[in-house]
């Protein structure tokens, strides 16, 4: 995939049915991938054919059919298996998004084995889904929740890290992998590294992160990660936690239901092995289709490609954004994805957004889930443009063309 | 320019731009009768407002700190000017004829016909009809009323979701 490449990118723009819409009697340019990204053939395809020609019940029927639906199913496991370097497919459990994978190890991991007294380390760029479970963990549990700081640049101050950690009562660091809003990404390898060092065990929300990166959980030597499907590029309604299988093993389960036992009576029951332990009640089957279409798709494509593509976009989208008269761009990290959040003088974050929408440009604007972080930074909103693999470097010149109209009707 | 952005001038009309960047009732009250918050968590607009009262009930006067869109800056501070001197009987029927007109537009009718002296309340919000096009944006504009409604009701805080 190469940007200056116009054929392939219309090749490639081309697997994306949506992309053709119009919006206001214009193209649509959609710069909103972060929030959700816009589904490739492929995935839309694998989902209706899934309804047209092998869907029942998974894990339940004797009949032909369960046992196709069952086997799709199953083998989306070994795609994601495969996608994360797992080394065992049964640490693979599919959840709704990232948002209950994280809730299942807050639960899970944090009332079954983090102890009162002991506490969860966090960074001030969180979405909110990943700061409310460990509050809520708080409140019912008595384990600490503790907060890392960035630095202006938006990068994760290191050193207030590691002292976070000096006491040795941090049981779990539950960090991004790459910031929503500020296109951070982690050094996540350092991070872990870190973290063990004074015993603590890491959790990774890769909601953002595996959308721009290979990622090796192996490599990052991590022990949960958590992302989501819509974000990849698949259909919403289901996500992956990815968890150390010995972890796995010690906890209790998240939520009860069917498939997650082995056997109930009235006056108890017991639980199934990992990782139906955690996949209580019917699960997204038709979903699974999709993320295993959407896995494929990025796989054929190449982490390679799509991380060069987006950088060329994203030191593209910061060279022209900083040359707009009043446009302040937040968040400077060295090592970034394609995540740009922006405040434009004299303008609100949703005036701006409902100017550029009325040019067809979609881009999100608000606190973007991550109020604490608006805080540090002095701000209520920000403008935020993101990219994906169907991104061109023409979409971001009419994002800055945009927004010279925008500034102009503010002036 | 496109047809499309410029319709953007029915929502963003110079009095709005003129309201929503220099408010005239911004800032607390030095003593008020009553107060609340208001706010919007899905965008992160926040109001805070102060409501003092004449000695026969009616409002006198309205202060508030604002931290939103231009939309809801200028409808609070809009807000402000035609409340002033209404009874909180008037301000309750002006609500719900702004709200319609949020909502449906400014020719649109609801359930109550306002009387003369609340029509030329009204005409002065006027300008903020154009948000009925713009479905995101209503509860940017009656995100204020909701507050001043709360404040009148002795609630501490209300959410326009």
């Amino acid at each position: 995939m190469n940007a200056h490449d116009a054929s392939a990118m219309a090749r490639l723009r081309a697997d994306f049915p949506i992309l053709t819409q119009r919006v206001y009697g214009r193209d649509l340019v959609y710069l909103d991938s972060a929030a959700s990204a816009q589904k490739p053939r492929s995935v839309i395809e694998a989902m209706r054919a899934t309804m047209e020609t092998q869907y029942a019940n998974v894990h339940r029927g004797l009949h032909w059919m369960s046992e196709r639906a069952t086997d799709a199913y199953e083998a989306t496991r070994d795609d994601v298996a495969r996608l994360l370097n797992a080394p065992d497919r049964a640490e693979i459990v599919f959840t709704r998004n990232s948002t209950e994978a994280i809730n299942l190890v807050a639960h899970s991991y944090g009332r079954g084995v983090l102890r009162p007294g002991q506490a969860v380390l966090i960074s001030e760029m969180e979405h909110h889904s990943n700061i409310v479970p460990w509050q809520m963990l708080r409140d019912a549990h008595g384990v600490g929740l503790r907060v890392a700081p960035v630095t202006d640049a938006g990068e994760l101050d290191l050193a207030a890290f590691e002292a976070l950690l000096a006491d040795g009562r941090v049981g779990l660091v539950a960090i991004t992998h790459m910031s929503n809003v500020l296109g951070t990404v982690t050094p996540a390898e350092r991070l872990v590294r870190i973290a063990h060092a004074h015993g603590a065990k890491v959790l990774l929300d890769g909601s953002q992160a595996i959308v721009h990166r290979r990622v090796d959980v192996q490599a990052l030597d991590v022990d949960f990660y958590a992302f989501t499907g819509h974000k990849l590029y698949g259909p919403t309604g289901i996500g992956v936690l990815w968890g150390r299988r010995a972890l796995l093993d010690t906890m209790p389960p998240f939520l009860g239901g069917g498939d997650m036992i082995s056997s109930v009576t009235f006056e108890r029951s017991s639980w199934a092995q990992v990782p139906h332990k955690f996949e209580a009640g019917t699960p997204a089957i038709i979903e699974a289709a999709g993320l295993s279409a959407a896995i494929r798709y990025v796989e054929a494509i190449g982490y390679d490609a799509i991380g060069a593509h987006e950088a060329r976009l994203t030191d593209h989208a910061l060279a022209r954004l900083a040359a707009i008269e009043g446009v302040d761009i937040v968040g400077h990290a060295q090592d970034r994805g394609g995540v740009v959040s922006f405040t434009l003088a004299n303008a609100h974050a949703h005036d701006v957004a409902t100017l550029l929408d009325r040019q067809g440009i979609a881009v999100r604007a608000g606190h973007h889930c991550a109020e604490p972080l608006m805080r540090r930074f002095g701000l209520d909103s920000t403008a935020r443009a993101s990219f994906g693999l169907y991104t061109t470097e023409a979409e971001i010149d009419a994002l800055a063309a945009g927004l010279e109209r925008v500034r102009e009707f503010f002036a | 320019m496109s047809e499309s952005f410029e319709t953007l001038r029915d929502l963003y009309q110079d009095v709005i731009l003129d309201h929503g960047r220099h408010p005239r009732h911004a800032g607390r009250l030095a003593a008020f009768d009553a107060a609340a918050k208001g706010d919007n968590p899905m965008c992160g607009d926040r109001i805070q407002l102060w409501l003092k009262y004449a000695p026969d009930g009616r409002v006198e006067n309205t202060g508030f700190e604002a931290r939103g869109c231009a939309i809801s800056v200028a409808s609070a501070d809009l807000m402000a000017e035609v409340v002033a001197g209404a009874s909180v009987e008037e301000v309750r029927a002006l609500f719900s004829a702004f709200r319609d007109m949020a909502k449906h537009g400014a020719d649109a009718r609801g359930t109550s016909e306002p009387n003369a002296a609340l029509a030329e309340r009204l005409e002065r919000l006027r300008p903020l009809a154009g948000v009925h096009e713009f479905p995101s944006r209503v509860k940017c504009a009656t995100l204020p009323w909701h507050a001043l409604i709360a404040a009148i009701e002795g609630t501490q805080e209300t959410s326009s979701e």
